[in-house]
């Protein structure tokens, strides 16, 4: 199975994902220029972290109209994987990929720091092999990572089971000391309505080997291979 | 022609740039300020050929699909001959 990795101007994790796809999973993997609309026939999309065409204008605004998207919009309704990480998140609720809007930290700063996440679905193809309710480490890098969306949309989410991962104290409780960013319901990471497209602001491109203080976010990345394989 | 474009978040979503600004209002000693709401503003030069309707028309394609994002924002505008 193949993986894609968009590159945008401004993108500074696309090396790290590829990392881990190249040297941990050991799967074939490609970039994936921004200014083109050939996927190369992936069977996976990634969307890194950065600051794609500087988030100017407001956080992945303007790359949602590069044709790269135009590409991984269909792709995504023809119901392909894609992951939307940090910045890659921000660009895909742009991009209308995904409900939601990722505002500035209730604090106003940057924060970048391991947080606790308890896994809320295992019914995607992203946490197929996780356990609900089990905690993950993985880090946070952001100034933009507050999500909001509609009460009635954050309905429609638990209803669906569309909330992914949500910020929580290292036991799994949800509580407010333990929202990085002021999130709405503590939410780290949504599912679009088919359950194809993730984005989670922490990073699991960070956090898939001991030596970067945790392996956790390896687990999402083994499950799109799982889910790929059975395909 | 010129459309002034001014962006705000919706009053439904929490401001905490706005609520820092006002807070620093009272750190200066201003009073009477109740609540400050940040936004943002866009001057976009538009070509004379096109009629006020044509120009409306467009402006408000440009603010809705580029300018705002739906979920938390909003616009209004100004012509100016």
């Amino acid at each position: 199975m193949k993986f894609g990795v968009i590159i945008f101007p401004g993108s500074n994790c696309d090396h790290d994902t590829h990392n881990v796809v190249a040297e941990i999973a050991h799967q074939p993997v490609t970039y994936l220029w921004h200014d083109s609309d050939d996927l190369k026939g992936v069977d996976a999309v990634l969307v890194p972290g950065g600051f794609a065409y500087g988030d100017y204008l407001r956080t992945g605004a303007i790359a949602r109209f590069s044709p790269v998207m135009q590409s991984v919009k269909k792709f995504a309704d023809g119901g392909g994987l894609v992951l939307g990480i940090c910045n890659g998140f921000q660009i895909l609720t742009e991009a209308g990929l995904l409900p939601g809007a990722l505002m500035r930290n209730a604090g106003l700063k940057y924060i970048c720091k391991q947080v606790h996440l308890r896994v809320e679905t295992t019914e995607t193809a992203f946490t197929n092999t996780l356990k609900k309710g089990e905690v993950l480490k993985i880090p946070i890098g952001h100034a933009e990572g507050n999500y909001y969306c509609t009460t009635e949309e954050l309905k429609r989410l638990e209803a669906e089971g569309r909330i992914a991962f949500r910020y929580s104290t290292p036991s799994g409780e949800i509580t407010a000391e333990a929202n990085p960013n002021g999130s709405l319901a503590n939410i780290a990471g949504v599912l679009n309505e088919k359950k194809n497209v993730l984005g989670m602001m922490p990073h699991p491109d960070r956090s898939s080997e001991p030596l970067l203080g945790s392996a956790d976010g390896w687990r999402i990345f083994e499950s799109m291979i799982a889910a790929l394989a059975t395909k | 022609m010129k459309a002034h474009v001014t962006v705000t978040l919706k009053s439904s979503v929490l401001d905490p740039q706005g609520q820092t600004i006002h807070n620093a209002l009272g750190k200066i000693g201003i009073e009477g300020v109740q609540a400050v709401r940040q936004g943002k503003y866009f001057l976009l030069n538009l070509s004379p050929a096109l009629s006020q309707e044509a120009a409306r028309a467009q402006v408000e394609r440009i603010a809705r699909e580029v300018l705002t994002n739906p979920v938390i924002e909003e616009f209004s505008y100004k012509l100016e001959e």
